[in-house]
């Protein structure tokens, strides 16, 4: 049974796996004890299962469970890396190097960084999405302390070299922080393999709940540290401190064990319902995938359909729970950054919907998506001025249009 | 963001969408707008030799409320004489389709669209172009 709408915004969140709800239950009623009490068995109870969390999460990503620093999701792990990280090496430089695609956690804690005194190069990425390493190597200077690139993109899913990357900050010294959010769970990370010194992520985007995340800090070949950004406790080895959310770090590490168990077999079926997905769709002339096709996270596809507006688009798929590359909720319309950054011109940006599914999604659902997509475009088409333009041949950029 | 029912009913059964035949020297073509600000809006009248306006369609790239407020311009627009089309103005369409602040700018366009129109028929039978206010509310 099909029920409306379907959920294709898995970028945005996933939902809660029922295997992951079980296990965090029992932390929220009778096991109820603060991680940090030494004295009784409630929190003896309680500091044993954050413990078995930071096991479940270690061996997903290679790492020690004494590297996991718990936070509350990843904006706060991507603000305690970049500051923590600026704070700590200080006397070391004052230079940061990240990309223009990067989430605004990461984008927004740089502009910080600038406004209080540091400096910060934004890599461009090219029409699929990559950084280019050569660019990379050149921006650094004796001052640059951090490389910033993220896993693997919200919006297009393209996945940066970042073995590649961390051989160059290891090269030179540097230390190479990664905001993990959308791959860790959906792709194999290893942060040895990586060579990853900290990486940033989040259990609502791997069907865990909301409000928990984790920063992974290298202990070893570095040695890293970061500068807490909040004083209290001194909890997480001292780096943030704050009473342990221990039902919902339960549930990141639940979250993680089902990751790595199913990961495989989740990414198969994930995979080849994006691509049918994918396929379907563009036998619509003028419609284009953004962003590399071949290093591509497995669950999502962000496409363009020329002619038609974003919005527009949005409103006629209203069956579809989807995400638009067009922000049109003031006068003044902002495409998404992340596809203006692949070289997309703005009105194809504006054309543009993400489809994030998930290992909830059925065969089902993909195939009334595509449907309902390729509707709405029609319709939609039938009705814009433009595409009737396109289809007498006329050049749209030989049009002088009145901007507004 | 949600649309009000009367903008809901324009854009799931748009009224008059199609086109007129630009050559002829009674149908007046406005096109306004532009692809990278997301709207472009194309309405076309026919007028007979009564300036009453017999057909109205329009095309138009936009978002809900930028298609609502096209259509319902050629629903208006129909059996006007081209006076009165003048005198429509954006709030009218604002009012009617219950349009949000964030949406006027779709009303504007429309009736940017309608005397763009207008003028493209006047030029086209000698008439001078019309000066066109624009102090939008």
């Amino acid at each position: 049974m099909l029920t409306l709408p379907i959920y294709l915004d898995n970028n945005a969140t996933t939902p809660l796996d029922p295997r992951v709800l079980d296990a965090m239950m029992p932390y929220f009623t009778n096991m109820y004890g603060n991680a940090a009490s030494r004295n009784h068995p409630f929190g003896w109870q309680a500091e044993e299962a954050v413990d078995y969390a930071r096991e479940q999460i270690a061996a997903l990503i290679n790492c020690s469970p004494k590297e996991i620093i718990f936070t509350s999701g990843a904006t706060e792990a991507d603000n305690l890396a970049i500051k923590g990280v600026y704070e700590m090496y200080a006397s070391k430089g004052n230079h940061i190097i990240t990309a223009t695609t990067e989430h605004k956690a990461v984008l927004d804690t740089c502009k910080h960084i600038e406004k209080i005194g540091g400096k910060v190069t934004y890599l461009p990425v090219n029409a699929e999405g990559f950084i280019n390493l050569e660019e990379l190597e050149a921006a650094i200077t004796p001052q640059t302390i951090l490389i910033s690139i993220m896993y693997g993109n919200n919006e297009v899913g393209v996945i940066q070299p970042i073995r590649e990357i961390s051989a160059i900050a290891k090269k030179h010294g540097i230390l190479f922080f990664t905001d993990g959010t959308q791959a860790v769970g959906k792709i194999p990370v290893d942060v040895m393999a990586d060579g990853i010194d900290l990486m940033a992520f989040s259990a609502h985007k791997m069907y865990g709940p909301k409000g928990v995340g984790a920063l992974y800090v290298r202990r070893k070949n570095p040695r890293v540290k970061v500068t807490a950004q909040m004083d209290g406790g001194g909890h997480e080895r001292g780096m943030r401190s704050g009473t342990l959310n221990v039902p919902g770090i339960v549930g990141l590490g639940k979250a993680c064990e089902i990751a790595k168990q199913d990961m495989e077999a989740d990414t198969a079926r994930i995979s080849a319902m994006r691509d049918r997905l994918e396929r379907e769709l563009l036998t619509m002339e003028e419609s284009y995938v953004n962003g590399s096709r071949e290093h591509r996270l497995p669950h999502v596809a962000n496409i363009s359909f020329k002619y038609v507006e974003g919005e527009g688009l949005m409103m006629g798929v209203k069956d579809l729970a989807v995400s638009s590359g067009s922000a049109c909720t003031s006068a003044s319309l902002e495409p998404s950054y992340v596809l203006k950054a692949l070289g997309l011109s703005d009105d194809l940006a504006h054309s543009s919907l993400r489809f994030g599914l998930s290992r909830f999604t059925t065969d089902e659902e993909v195939d009334y998506a595509i449907n309902h997509v390729k509707e709405a475009v029609t319709k939609l088409r039938e009705m814009s001025p433009l595409w009737e333009m396109f289809k007498e041949g006329i050049d749209l950029n030989s049009i002088e249009w009145a901007e507004h | 963001m949600a649309y009000s029912d009367k903008v809901i009913d324009h854009y799931s059964n748009p009224r008059n969408v199609g086109t007129l035949d630009k050559a002829k020297s009674n149908v007046g073509t406005g096109l306004v707008g532009a692809p990278e600000c997301g709207d472009v809006m194309r309405l076309q009248i026919e007028v007979d030799e009564n300036q009453i306006i017999t057909d109205a369609k329009f095309k138009t790239f936009g978002c809900g409320s930028a298609i609502a407020s096209s259509s319902l311009a050629t629903e208006w627009l129909k059996g006007k004489s081209v006076d009165e089309a003048l005198a429509i103005d954006n709030m009218d369409i604002v009012e009617e389709l219950a349009l949000p602040p964030v949406k006027i700018h779709c009303s504007v366009l429309a009736e940017d669209a309608i005397k763009s129109a207008i003028n493209d028929y006047r030029v086209k039978n000698g008439m001078p172009e019309l000066e066109l206010s624009k102090s939008h509310h």
